[in-house]
């Protein structure tokens, strides 16, 4: 507002300035009585000071003046009634003349066009051995009053039939009908009855299979998914093998077989290069597989680029390692200055880094093997004793300090992190608190 | 992997923990028998190690607002050679602010010019022959104008350069791509077994497809193996260590 002031702009009509003053009122005026305090918030407390939405922003009711409006309570009829009950409501009346036209609602009153055989028709089309007269005109009855629900007039139907049998004779007596009364066979055949007619045993078989899959348990649901997506690794490989086939040299016959994993893909060519292919993507792989397999896979492409190989060479090496042992591995790397993805990734140098990794993650799973001998051991193992805490020099600590800092160490429950001057590297990555562990990677 | 025989009665699966202490000769050979099995089983694979990157001048007194640099997207043979036995051509989806965002590039040298003043990320798809393969190769690579370092000179002499070196692996050649290109200088085949009767193919055409004259060929890097396969043996040789004195105490503890 003192902006508007400023500008010279006037003040607009809506009572802003006033919010502020009623604010403190609000707490000095009382409710209203007889509707509680939290109720009466709802609606903003006191009433509105200005309007939350412009007025003249809505749009207006077109209000036709030449027009003189009126309701009237008048009677009407009703076309989809048989009988002529008359019935009364409120009808807007348009300068005293009543509006026309059949109740609007008439129109929805649509049946089923059920079909109506004669006698002769019967005996000439239509008998069949399981479906008496009687039933076949019970049936068609209870079809019309149940505008082919069928499976209402599968429940009043007196003798007892399937679903499927009801249909079935429903849709092939209309059938016959149709095409007997048709003059020639040409016309009816766009009919949709004609053209597909109904077919008992396949519908069964379609339920059964529906139901089938609506109460399969979790566990059976899981088993599918797993067959279908090996079936489909097979037809795959299948297909890959094939097309490696044809632009495979002779001289492939060196792989050896030996170094396959275990297959249960049934290859049905004989040449051992497609041994190679097909059972390297054999569906039942086991957790130690996981290189041969990412390598098999690897062989299936028709092309890639090395650092994508190294990645999945890297992924398939640590799939049993956990997301804090890859950062391990990952921080160990770094301390050997190593780069965590190979600048020149050449096929030698890839194959040496996949190596370190591999290393490194046995020397992991070492120290942790360690950690936890040490730790299930007695707690007075004299010879480790000596405080690690202090590195005489920047070499390599000597076996005989503990490595993984049990006893005197787990007491005091010291952070292990240290920064040595002069080190370009923080000298262990201390992952936790509780056991101390520490690893320099040494200067070289 | 030659293996030494151990003149004790070892179980041979035990590898890392076994209950008898292992001199730890053992256990490295075994374990690069492993890894070594997996190397065994490799076929005979083609590989084309390239180099891929942008390379960007800045204008100075000619630059504009909506060209500030001029800068190459370029897929090249890491030594600067033809590529174009093995590539057809090479496509460059570029930001859709340009025209005609899909620049498809058919002979060598496989690379683009343009000018511009915004970075974006480049998607590089590469086509090859027919007898050498049907599927395409995708890689991307962000388009850098202005150096990493924070406010340095703009300088028009000097560009902002980022390759990296990567390589294309054929792991199933076919026969004829075989014969064709095994003498070729942009490929690296493995020495074939003797009995392979490659007929040897022609030089091709006289046309020179290779970027070693190229006119930014004083930036372009040259990627050394060396030196980062010597840090990595250097490396190993440590774990190797680590590992060794680990399983020492290891087995100390349980002897």
């Amino acid at each position: 507002m003192d902006a508007k002031d400023i500008l010279g702009l006037p003040k607009i009509s809506l009572p802003i300035p006033q919010e502020k003053k009623s604010r403190p009122q609000k707490d000095s005026q009382r409710k209203p009585d007889g509707i509680s305090r939290e109720v009466y918030a709802l609606t903003g407390g006191v009433a509105p000071l200005m309007p939350s939405i412009d007025v003249n922003q809505l749009k207006k009711r077109q209000q036709p003046e030449n027009e003189k409006i009126t309701w009237e309570w008048l009677s009407f009829t009703n076309s989809a009634r048989k009988d002529d009950l008359k019935l009364y409501h409120w009808v807007r009346v348009v300068n005293g003349t009543p509006p026309s036209g059949d109740y609007s609602f008439a129109k929805y009153n649509k049946s089923v066009d059920v079909i109506k055989y004669t006698d002769e028709e019967y005996e000439k089309h239509l008998t069949d051995d399981s479906w008496t007269k009687e039933e076949t005109d019970q049936l068609f009855d209870l079809c019309e009053r149940f505008d082919l629900r069928f499976v209402v007039v599968a429940d009043r139907f007196p003798s007892s039939r399937s679903v499927e049998e009801l249909k079935n004779r429903y849709y092939s007596v209309s059938r016959a009908i149709l095409i007997a009364r048709a003059p020639s066979p040409a016309d009816v055949s766009g009919h949709p009855l004609v053209k597909e007619p109904y077919n008992i045993s396949q519908e069964i078989d379609r339920k059964r299979a529906l139901s089938m899959v609506l109460s399969q348990t979790k566990q059976q649901e899981r088993k599918d998914a797993e067959i279908l997506s090996e079936a489909k690794k097979i037809m795959e490989s299948r297909m890959a093998a094939k097309a490696a086939q044809d632009a495979e040299l002779a001289v492939t016959s060196n792989t050896s077989p030996e170094g396959m994993e275990k297959t249960t893909a049934p290859v049905e060519t004989a040449s051992p290069s497609n041994v190679q292919a097909t059972s390297g993507v054999a569906p039942l792989m086991s957790m130690a597989d996981n290189a041969a397999s990412a390598a098999a896979s690897l062989r299936m492409l028709r092309v890639y680029l090395r650092t994508y190989a190294l990645d999945q060479m890297v992924q398939a090496a640590s799939s049993s390692a956990g997301l804090r042992t890859i950062k391990r591995v990952e921080q160990f790397l770094q301390e050997l200055k190593v780069n965590l993805k190979p600048k020149v990734p050449t096929k030698a140098v890839c194959a040496e880094h996949l190596e370190l990794r591999k290393e490194i993650l046995t020397l992991l799973n070492l120290q942790k093997l360690l950690q936890n001998k040490e730790e299930g051991s007695s707690y007075r193992e004299g010879s480790y004793t000596e405080t690690p805490d202090t590195p005489k020099d920047r070499s390599f600590i000597p076996d005989s300090v503990s490595f993984g800092a049990i006893s005197t160490e787990r007491v005091g429950k010291r952070d292990q992190k240290r920064k040595g001057p002069g080190r370009e590297a923080p000298s262990s990555p201390a992952q936790s608190n509780k056991r101390p562990r520490k690893l320099k990677a040494t200067d070289s | 992997m030659a293996r030494v025989s151990i003149p004790t009665d070892q179980n041979d699966a035990a590898v890392e923990q076994s209950d008898s202490t292992p001199p730890h000769q053992m256990i490295e050979i075994e374990d690069e028998e492993n890894k070594s099995s997996t190397k065994k089983i490799k076929d005979l694979e083609i590989c084309v190690p390239i180099a891929y990157g942008t390379i960007s001048f800045w204008l100075g007194k000619k630059a504009t607002e909506t060209q500030s640099h001029m800068w190459t997207v370029y897929v090249r043979g890491a030594t600067n050679e033809d590529l174009s036995a093995v590539i057809k051509k090479v496509v460059f989806q570029l930001h859709p602010s340009f025209s005609n965002a899909m620049r498809v590039v058919e002979s060598p040298p496989f690379e683009l010019t343009e000018r511009g003043w915004g970075e974006f990320e480049i998607a590089i798809s590469i086509f090859f022959h027919n007898d050498v393969c049907e599927k395409q190769l995708d890689l991307f690579h962000p388009l850098k104008l202005y150096s990493e370092v924070e406010h340095g000179p703009l300088s028009t002499k000097k560009p902002v350069i980022v390759e990296s070196y990567d390589e294309i692996v054929f792991p199933n050649p076919s026969d004829k791509f075989l014969a064709r290109v095994h003498n070729h200088p942009s490929v690296i085949v493995p020495r074939l077994p003797l009995t392979l009767n490659l007929p040897h193919a022609p030089m091709e055409d006289t046309r020179r497809g290779d970027t070693k004259d190229h006119p930014h060929g004083q930036w372009f890097n040259r990627f050394s193996e060396a030196d980062e396969l010597l840090k990595l043996a250097e490396a190993r040789q440590q774990v190797q260590n680590h590992i060794v004195k680990l399983k020492r105490r290891l087995s100390m503890l349980e002897g």
